[in-house]
């Protein structure tokens, strides 16, 4: 076992430890295909979480979107997103010939899951904010790949901001039933129609 | 029972469990044999129900064997693990704030290890005032720290109680394991054994004889079945179940009956507050229902346990007055 292979394992340990991470698959199994997963961005725990509740065998395949400014800026952060999680990098300065989605589409080219947070920043008022184009420019170039919308809950009381100790608190995955993009569909009829899709997931407490 | 008596300690507690997992294999067998015979779809709710329940004995037996085997160190591990995953369901339903995190953070990992630890290296003094006085002191110094109002009195005592409850309630499973009683030597398994038994006869009598008896609810918003009738057949059975094992425990047949009394009460009275609890938090038990992989639902298995323990620890601890 490499010592990414050691890392990764043992961040999935702790964080079924601290959270269960458990995941709920209500709207689609958990299954070896190619996926979008996107889902509301509450703490920098999401992705750890979403990627402990996937199946073991579905992790290698599952890449997260990292800021290439602060992710490569030491030694360690550089090896752990780029061995442990295998994230696609992003730079978050636009220059004019550059396109933001290039790094992605690569990846969706390759045959690789992306899980996006399409607000695009972390919000902690409950409701997540507007979603950003990204997730339809996406759906419009790959129209095969299921979008699948997921609630991460509880994760902001796991470790708010400024904090750096994690409190031990379940949170859940909540996966729903894939969406597509509606033929002539209008753009921001389908980020909010995505947005709603997250929401829905939301469990209730009976 | 004179053979018994003749073997070694270890002998008696490794017949403990020959007959204890005998006992859930036959039940299980039956159950087994009896689901393949009748499908009616009235009984496949009850039978899920007994299947959930059956399954949870097993995990309890095992764990119960594991942390036998695993000596008193192994023991007070394996049980602190236990106290974290149930604090850990506690805390998720309490609602707390953020300026909660410190506070929070004391309880998971200060407090939790140490009182395990004193439980580990025996020292039963300090075991039993650590929580109750000092954390009691601790965790709203530093809430208050933490700078909120908002809902201070509610939050702290919501801690408190998750503490309480999951922690020092539990913590003395392990107590009772390694607990030295005169002329009783290490059979402190028995004594677990003894408290599991009585604790679940009487939580199995009273849900038996409320759906018997029909009585008015005392408290009809908290628990629909739950009656003083009700109740005293279950402490009544508790009674009775402690009187028979008396050959197990340092007692007369007496004692260990008013012992058993006292743990199986104790323990239905904490499930009737732990409801409570329950619905002010808004569930209706404890694990995550919506759950389809891995729903867990241990505080409501522990919580009768939670309460019987420090009551039959201290009671057996006044009983002998062992020193530390």
């Amino acid at each position: 076992m490499s010592a990414a292979q050691a890392m990764g394992w043992l961040l999935a340990f702790i964080t079924r430890l601290i959270t269960g991470a458990q995941g709920h698959w209500k709207g689609s199994p958990p299954k070896a295909e190619q996926r979008i997963y996107f889902a509301n961005h509450q703490s920098h725990f999401d992705w750890v979480l979403i990627w402990a509740a996937l199946p073991h065998d579905l992790r290698a395949q599952t890449r997260p979107i990292a800021a290439r400014d602060y992710w490569t800026s030491s030694r360690f952060k550089a090896w752990l997103t780029h061995e442990v999680f295998n994230a696609v990098y992003v730079s978050r300065q636009r220059s004019a010939d550059e396109d933001p989605l290039e790094p992605l589409v690569e990846a969706l080219q390759s045959g690789d899951s992306l899980v996006i947070f399409p607000e695009g920043t972390r919000s902690n008022k409950g409701e997540p904010q507007a979603f950003k184009a990204g997730l339809y420019h996406l759906a419009e170039q790959f129209p095969g790949v299921p979008l699948i919308p997921v609630w991460i809950d509880n994760v902001q009381r796991v470790m708010p901001k400024g904090e750096v100790v994690p409190v031990p608190i379940l949170c859940t995955a909540t996966f729903g039933a894939p969406i597509q993009l509606a033929p002539g569909e209008d753009k921001r009829a389908f980020l909010e129609r995505a947005r709603a899709a997250v929401i829905e997931q939301r469990p209730v407490i009976t | 029972m004179n053979w018994l008596a003749e073997l070694t300690t270890n002998e008696q507690v490794s017949a403990l469990f020959v007959t204890l997992f005998g006992a859930l294999l036959l039940v299980t067998a039956v159950a087994v044999l009896l689901s393949v015979r009748d499908s009616s779809d009235a009984r496949s709710e009850r039978r899920a129900r007994f299947r959930r329940d059956l399954r949870a004995v097993w995990v309890g037996a095992v764990v119960f064997w594991l942390a036998w085997i695993s000596g008193a160190t192994g023991a007070t591990i394996v049980v602190g693990f236990f106290a974290f995953f149930a604090l850990r369901e506690f805390i998720t339903l309490a609602h707390t704030r953020r300026g909660d995190h410190r506070s929070l953070i004391l309880a998971f990992f200060i407090v939790l290890p140490l009182q395990f630890a004193f439980v580990g290296t025996r020292s039963f003094d300090l075991f039993s005032v650590f929580i109750p006085v000092y954390v009691f002191l601790a965790i709203p110094v530093v809430s208050a720290l933490a700078g909120d109002p908002e809902r201070f009195l509610e939050r702290n005592a919501k801690i408190q109680w998750g503490i309480m409850v999951c922690v020092y309630g539990l913590s003395h499973l392990p107590a009772l394991l390694l607990l030295q009683l005169p002329r009783y030597g290490e059979r402190g398994a028995f004594l677990i054994f003894f408290l599991v038994i009585v604790a679940a006869g009487a939580q199995i009598v009273q849900e038996l004889a409320s759906r018997r008896l029909r009585r008015r609810p005392v408290a009809r918003h908290i628990d629909r079945s739950f009656s003083y009738r009700a109740w005293a057949a279950g402490v009544a059975a508790a009674a009775v179940l402690g009187a028979a094992l008396w050959w197990i425990t340092p007692f007369d047949p007496m004692r260990a009956a008013a012992m058993a009394a006292l743990a199986g009460g104790a323990g239905t009275l904490g499930d009737l507050v732990m409801r409570a609890l329950k619905k002010d938090a808004g569930v209706r038990w404890w694990g995550n229902r919506s759950s389809v992989t891995g729903a867990v639902g241990l505080l409501d298995r522990v919580a009768p346990l939670c309460f019987a323990a420090p009551v039959f620890f201290h009671s057996v601890r006044w009983y002998f007055r062992v020193a530390g």
